[in-house]
């Protein structure tokens, strides 16, 4: 193979002078973190209301659940990303869609990967969020509400405390598919680690160097987040029960 | 009390409940006794809302359980519930669990909650334990703390839905201990249990289900003594065989 390795185009500058390559990555990666925490906190807190929708009592809330878990899981995140960003500012009132696009073009970018990632993973979380309210004994449910307990209550401080502590480890999957799933942002042209990646071989004709750096900053972020997971899951090991000493 | 008027329920189009009537009194202990599938951990989930009922009336402290406009999270304040696998909440310790709704319901302070839960623990016998969380209690002890967490909100009533089925045999009297000690206080008790003992012990009526109905319904003594209904006799002689 003839192909020239070199490590050190990561220090050289830019075309434009104001940065390194090494630069254009990290400010890729900061895109790529600050996108899947704020799509994860949005994913946390709709997957939760739409989880706990799909199990209470009654036909329409349950059904308002399910139909918002299997829109969003059942179309593809391309199609969705494209939705957000193309289709939605079009079908707003008139004078949002003008705000919208008057917006710096990578907020735009943003705002809508954002959405498009929270609301995809949303759907996800809720299945867990169900299976983890669904896996308790029912008589908690009953017991929480014997002690009068309103419904709400009962999530709050019974149901939903001991769930979350049982879909620890397939939410920590989850937390690690936001970060992956944020790459398509980079086809409504975000900027962030993967696109710069691509940039990168543009630029330098280095593809395995750009390549193997950006799987390596995708790694480490991931494991990062799973030594956080970890740390999470046994700060909420409980006593005497599952996975616990 | 707890007033039962002809209670019918169906799940679908079986019939679990068959126009069932019952009245427990203030400060009187009535068994409900029966074969599995009878009803009757159905008919006592009535009594506080828990299963919803299709026919009749049930009154508790004279107010509707069935009714709409009933605020049923305040009358579930006011009856206390036993169940049979404890329902302890497994991600507080003893403490919490007991102080929980006493705080959240009836808006007491979490240091007089605190104390309230320790004197009740000391009465079941495991004031030792209230740093502990369920998982780390025996079933018995378990049980006792639920009939605590129950007794912290100051009920004017306690239903109790099988509360010994689940426990190993020789846990079964330290749960009974602390229930008789309740009865001979006065406490209106309505015990869905196959505690025969218990029953002869402390109940003034014995009530027999079958099939969804109120089969039987007589004092103690008279039950024991000569129970009228040839199912109850069947029964009696089936669980009283090896006593």
């Amino acid at each position: 193979m003839n192909y020239h390795w070199n490590w050190g185009v990561f220090l050289s500058r830019t075309p434009s002078g104001e940065s390194t390559y090494l630069g254009w990555l990290l400010q890729g990666l900061w895109w790529t973190v600050a996108l899947s925490l704020a799509a994860w906190a949005l994913a946390l807190l709709l997957g939760t209301i739409f989880g706990v929708l799909r199990t209470v009592p009654g036909r329409w809330l349950p059904g308002l659940g399910a139909a918002y878990v299997e829109l969003f899981r059942n179309v593809p995140l391309l199609v969705q990303l494209f939705s957000w960003y193309f289709v939605m500012p079009e079908l707003l009132p008139r004078a949002w869609g003008d705000a919208i696009k008057q917006l710096d073009p990578m907020l735009q970018q943003f705002l809508a990967a954002w959405v498009c990632l929270g609301t995809f993973t949303a759907a996800r979380v809720a299945e867990q969020v169900r299976a983890g309210i669904g896996s308790l004994p029912r008589g908690q449910r009953a017991a929480s509400l014997a002690l009068g307990l309103t419904l709400p209550q009962a999530y709050r401080h019974v149901l939903l405390p001991m769930s979350f502590r049982i879909i620890v480890p397939p939410l920590t999957s989850e937390f690690l598919n936001v970060f992956k799933n944020s790459a398509v942002a980079s086809t409504i042209g975000l900027i962030e680690l993967s696109r710069q990646s691509q940039q990168l071989v543009d630029y330098t004709a280095q593809p395995y160097e750009a390549f193997i750096a950006v799987t390596v900053l995708y790694l480490l972020v991931n494991v990062v987040v799973m030594a956080g997971m970890r740390w999470v899951e046994s700060r909420a090991r409980v006593p005497g029960y599952i996975g616990s000493k | 009390m707890i007033r039962f008027r002809d209670v019918s329920k169906w799940y679908g189009s079986f019939q679990v409940l068959d126009g069932c009537n019952l009245e427990v009194n203030k400060g009187e202990v009535v068994v409900v006794c029966g074969p599995s599938g009878s009803g009757k951990s159905t008919l006592i989930k009535c009594a506080n809302g828990l299963e919803p009922f299709q026919k009749g009336e049930l009154t508790v402290d004279g107010i509707s359980v069935g009714a709409r406009a009933t605020n049923l999270p305040k009358l579930r304040a006011r009856v206390g519930m036993v169940f049979q696998h404890f329902e302890l909440f497994p991600h507080m310790s003893i403490r919490d669990n007991l102080a929980l709704a006493q705080v959240k319901v009836l808006g007491r302070g979490r240091d007089e909650a605190v104390a309230k839960g320790r004197k009740l623990l000391e009465r079941v016998g495991l004031a030792a334990q209230a740093d502990k969380f369920p998982g780390q209690l025996s079933g018995g002890q378990q049980q006792r703390v639920a009939i605590a967490r129950a007794l912290a909100m100051d009920p004017i009533c306690m239903l109790f839905d099988e509360p010994t089925s689940a426990l190993d045999p020789e846990m079964i009297n330290e749960v009974l201990e602390v229930m008789v000690e309740l009865a001979r206080e006065g406490m209106t008790m309505m015990c869905v249990t196959h505690e025969m003992g218990f029953a002869q012990k402390v109940a003034h009526r014995v009530v027999f289900m079958d099939q969804g109905r109120i089969v039987e319904d007589a004092p103690k003594a008279e039950f024991f003594g000569t129970p009228r209904s040839e199912r109850a006799q069947l029964f009696l002689s089936k669980i009283l065989h090896h006593v």
